[in-house]
């Protein structure tokens, strides 16, 4: 007789090979990503807000601070790589740092931070 | 993608299961019992014990990193040079980009309710949630073939200056990627329409998922440094 059958076996076995992978964000509440969406959302009326304020010399790097925030906010939370295994995180980040330092490198080679 | 559904021989009574590692044996071949990556599917034995799908989704994100890094560097070299023609001051609509902005903030949120569901095997609240943000991605792009329109009209083309190329590729990269998005979430809506075995899709959503939360990213920095930032 054949039969078929869906492996699995809920949550009763172990994760030797995957330390964190999964197990945390897997059961995160929907009101826990709603409450960090209305923070984002709160974040990007913030940036809104300083682009019709003169903060002078604080404007660029108050808004580039709030990039960052909710860069690492959505990466973090939204894409699990806080919860997910480190290999994620390398893999993603590994990329992320050669674009940053490799396009900053290109900017400063055609003098494009010595007007600012 | 992983296949959930094995079919099994008689001879198979899982006698040499292992539920310490996950590990069941299946018709001759080691299943991982992997409800992290893919919750209820079962996936091969891999060498890092880890989803491989995944793994390409975050290398393939990473390399991504490298692509849009280039089209905003262009875009921060050349945004000053448009003698003649209208410039970034001229033509930015901040409070239509801003709900632009808002509504593909909030698509994000959309697909990870969906990832959310898909875990817990809910296909009906999947494919609502998986529509839902597919609906705020045709928006986001909506409002961009509204705002290209506009700048056309004003006298901003492709090749008029090289503020304007740089800027075009840049935003049009990124509007092809929402597109080819909205086009992979509602494909994934109709296989779970039609799948046979409920809540299995979970992995498939979760990558596209990732893909769709990285669209979003790379619009919190085009936002920042080519809209918020003045040239």
């Amino acid at each position: 007789m054949t039969s078929t059958e869906h492996v699995d076996h809920g949550h009763q076995t172990g994760h030797a090979e995957e330390g964190p992978h999964d197990e945390s964000h897997a059961h995160k509440p929907n009101s826990f990503y709603i409450k960090v969406a209305i923070a984002l959302a709160i974040v990007t009326a913030v940036e809104v807000g300083l682009y019709y304020l003169d903060l002078g010399k604080l404007f660029m790097p108050t808004l580039l601070i709030l990039m960052v925030v909710k860069f690492v906010t959505v990466v973090s939370l939204f894409m699990h790589l806080r919860f997910d295994n480190k290999l994620f995180s390398w893999l993603f980040y590994s990329g992320l740092f050669l674009a940053v330092f490799v396009y900053l490198a290109a900017l400063m080679t055609f003098r494009f931070f010595d007007g600012s | 993608m992983s296949e959930t559904t094995l079919t099994e021989s008689p001879a198979d009574d899982h006698s040499g299961d292992d539920p310490a590692t996950g590990v069941v044996h299946v018709g001759g071949e080691n299943v991982v019992d992997d409800h992290g990556g893919d919750h209820g599917s079962g996936h091969m034995v891999t060498s890092t014990g880890l989803s491989n799908n995944k793994l390409a989704m975050w290398l393939f994100l990473g390399s991504e990193c490298l692509l849009f890094g280039g089209l905003i560097s262009t875009y921060m070299l050349y945004r000053g040079r448009h003698t003649g023609s209208p410039g970034p001051a001229q033509l930015w609509d901040i409070p239509l980009t801003s709900v632009s902005s808002f509504v593909l903030l909030m698509s994000s949120l959309t697909m990870v309710l969906a990832v959310s569901a898909a875990q817990q095997r809910d296909d009906r609240l999947t494919t609502l949630w998986l529509t839902v943000t597919a609906l705020l991605g045709a928006t986001f792009v909506g409002a961009q073939v509204y705002e290209f329109t506009t700048f056309y009209y004003e006298g901003l083309g492709f090749t008029t200056s090289l503020f304007s190329s740089s800027f075009f590729t840049l935003t049009g990269f990124h509007g092809v990627h929402v597109t080819v998005g909205i086009i992979m979430l509602m494909a994934l809506v109709g296989i779970i329409t039609r799948s046979k075995v409920p809540g299995d899709k979970a992995e498939v959503v979760e990558l596209i998922g990732l893909y769709w939360h990285f669209v979003d990213i790379v619009w919190i920095v085009i936002f920042t440094l080519v809209y918020l930032i003045p040239a």
